[in-house]
């Protein structure tokens, strides 16, 4: 993706061909929430890496799951169970095919990313993971890929690595080949940054990973929704995102798991529809991917999540990617030119987020500035208080950008900024 | 501007966010605490001097946003000299301002002085934690918790 960026950079004309191609008057039509009105201006919704708004197409699945098929799926021997079951089992196979995976045994439904990377730590990470074994994961990770291996690391006497950062937010890889070693167990690594909007090259540390026979989580919770995700090709071991982020419901998630490894993992929570029968003295467990998936699951979420995948395959991914890369120049242009800000991670390989500090004034009281203006950001630690640490800021204000911002919108933003200096000055 | 964001960042508040008072470490302290806030990495810390149940001097550190900064700020100033029950009431005070609708009475009103520049804050939920993370600091501090305490 990144040299067709650098193509459109230099070739206006393409540019301008992807612009006609993408419509984002159009697809702004498909959210209605974009008409709010927010303390009386239209709102500028910039806190995307947050959460995604939901097309109509979205909301218009879930609406008519519950009008028209609700019911239990898997078990029930009518029509409604039926069609619960076909549309459920159906994002499946359309998770499967966004992800390029091999089978649907490879997806596993669950909450969010949060709770993917958790079910690794108790399923494989508990079996495989022992007293003086090390995890690495990046300085650059969310809560969701710390601290499930920090507590399993405290259970079991293992120990976390830590692959550090420059200045501009990238990796530090030089060593990558000595931090892992004979006692590395298990790779976690984001592929794109949260707070930084870093992309980190996965690929390459997969392949050194897996050069010392060490798996690899991916977590893609902020780049599922900005550029395609091919997991044969990376050939990660693990991945997780959240449907939230990828304008599906709340509640949504998607583990993938190469099928050799999750044939070799224990059920994580027990119940209903993970067994094949159950006696007082032995239960035999389902097959994956229901293995991993006790209880009657988040049925309505799921299909939702399926015609969020349909959204995005109907606008295209790669679309999305370019018209995003040109808002994230754009955007930078802008923001550089305001004196006394100052971006918080410059890597050339970023997408989408633009974190920054203001001289003498709090990221709090920017919020609080902005929403006065209609424009939503986030601000605070963002869930990574390592990072923040490393980046020695106590917290950051975050505009982050998703497939419905316009030029305009970043125009709104610098010139809110502005007045937020204006008034502290 | 709308007008609830100029209830909440009044002049006086702008002040002392610029400069604050009371900020460092008294060095002569009996009493301390730390507070932070997790969301927003707020961070806040108060040393006292508590001598006969009455406060003698206290000062404060940290970072914070203005809400945060200007609130200990101005903490500081209206406890300074008081009874440890009068500090309390303070700030009970204080927290229904920012939490309610409770329309301070005279007598609330002239204890809290100043402090009522903040009663701006009950508009902006997310933001009543900026504005009590110095007084459940100071709290920790007069009750000498060793812990850490947050606003969560």
């Amino acid at each position: 993706m990144l040299c067709c960026l650098n193509f459109l950079k230099e070739s206006s004309g393409v540019m301008t061909a992807v612009q006609q191609r993408y419509d984002v008057q159009k697809v702004r039509e498909d959210f209605p929430i974009l008409s709010e009105r927010i303390n009386g201006k239209p709102l500028v919704y910039l806190d995307n890496a947050n959460t995604t708004q939901k097309p109509l197409q979205v909301i218009d699945a879930i609406s008519n799951y519950y009008k028209h098929m609700n019911s239990n799926i898997h078990r029930a021997t009518h029509v409604l169970g039926e069609r619960a079951t076909l549309a459920y089992e159906g994002t499946r196979g359309k998770v499967r095919d966004f992800l390029n995976a091999s089978s649907t045994q490879e997806i596993v439904f669950v909450r969010n990313a949060t709770e993917g990377v958790n079910l690794v730590a108790n399923t494989f990470g508990k079996q495989n993971i022992h007293e003086g074994d090390e995890i690495l994961i990046s300085e650059m990770e969310h809560h969701a890929n710390i601290v499930p291996w920090q507590m399993l690391c405290d259970r079991v006497g293992a120990r976390l690595v830590i692959i550090p950062i420059d200045d501009t937010g990238d990796l530090i890889l030089d060593n990558l080949d000595k931090l892992i070693n004979t006692r590395t167990k298990l790779v976690g690594i984001v592929q794109m940054s949260n707070v930084l909007g870093t992309i980190n090259p996965v690929e390459e540390i997969i392949r050194i990973a897996h050069s010392k026979g060490v798996p690899v989580l991916v977590d893609a919770a902020q780049s599922a929704y900005h550029m395609p995700i091919d997991v044969q090709r990376m050939d990660c071991d693990f991945l997780v995102f959240s449907g939230h982020k990828l304008y599906g419901p709340t509640g949504s998630g998607v583990l993938y798991g190469k099928k050799e490894l999750l044939e070799k993992m224990d059920p994580w929570q027990g119940g209903g529809d993970m067994i094949l029968s159950v006696s007082f003295e032995k239960t035999v467990y389902n097959d994956i991917p229901y293995r991993f998936e006790a209880g009657t699951p988040n049925i309505a979420g799921g299909v939702g999540l399926g015609a969020a995948i349909d959204y995005i395959t109907n606008i295209g991914m790669e679309n999305i990617a370019q018209h995003e890369s040109d808002l994230m120049s754009y955007g930078t242009e802008v923001l550089q030119d305001i004196d006394g800000l100052r971006m918080i991670g410059t890597s050339r390989h970023k997408a989408s987020v633009f974190s920054f500090v203001l001289d003498d004034v709090h990221p709090h009281d920017i919020g609080t500035m902005l929403d006065s203006d209609g424009i939503a950001i986030r601000t605070g630690q963002h869930c990574a208080h390592p990072l923040l640490a490393r980046c020695g800021v106590p917290a950051t204000a975050r505009a982050s950008i998703a497939c419905y911002n316009t030029r305009e919108e970043i125009d709104a933003l610098a010139a809110s900024i502005r007045r937020v200096q204006e008034f502290f000055s | 501007m709308n007008d609830e964001l100029r209830e909440l960042y009044q002049e006086v508040i702008l002040d002392h966010n610029k400069r604050p008072q009371n900020f460092g470490h008294l060095s002569n302290s009996n009493r301390e605490a730390d507070g932070h806030n997790p969301l927003c990495g707020d961070h806040i810390s108060v040393s006292l001097l508590l001598e006969n149940d009455k406060i003698q001097d206290l000062k404060f550190e940290g970072q914070g946003c203005a809400i945060s900064k200007a609130s200990a700020s101005m903490m500081t100033s209206a406890v300074k000299g008081k009874s440890v029950s009068e500090a309390e009431k303070i700030f009970a005070n204080f927290q229904a301002m920012v939490t309610s609708d409770h329309e301070p009475s005279e007598d609330e009103a002239e204890l809290m002085g100043k402090l009522t520049v903040f009663a701006g804050v009950r508009d902006y939920p997310s933001r009543v934690k900026c504005a009590s993370l110095a007084w459940h600091t100071l709290q920790a501090a007069l009750n000498s918790a060793d812990k850490p305490v947050t606003t969560e």
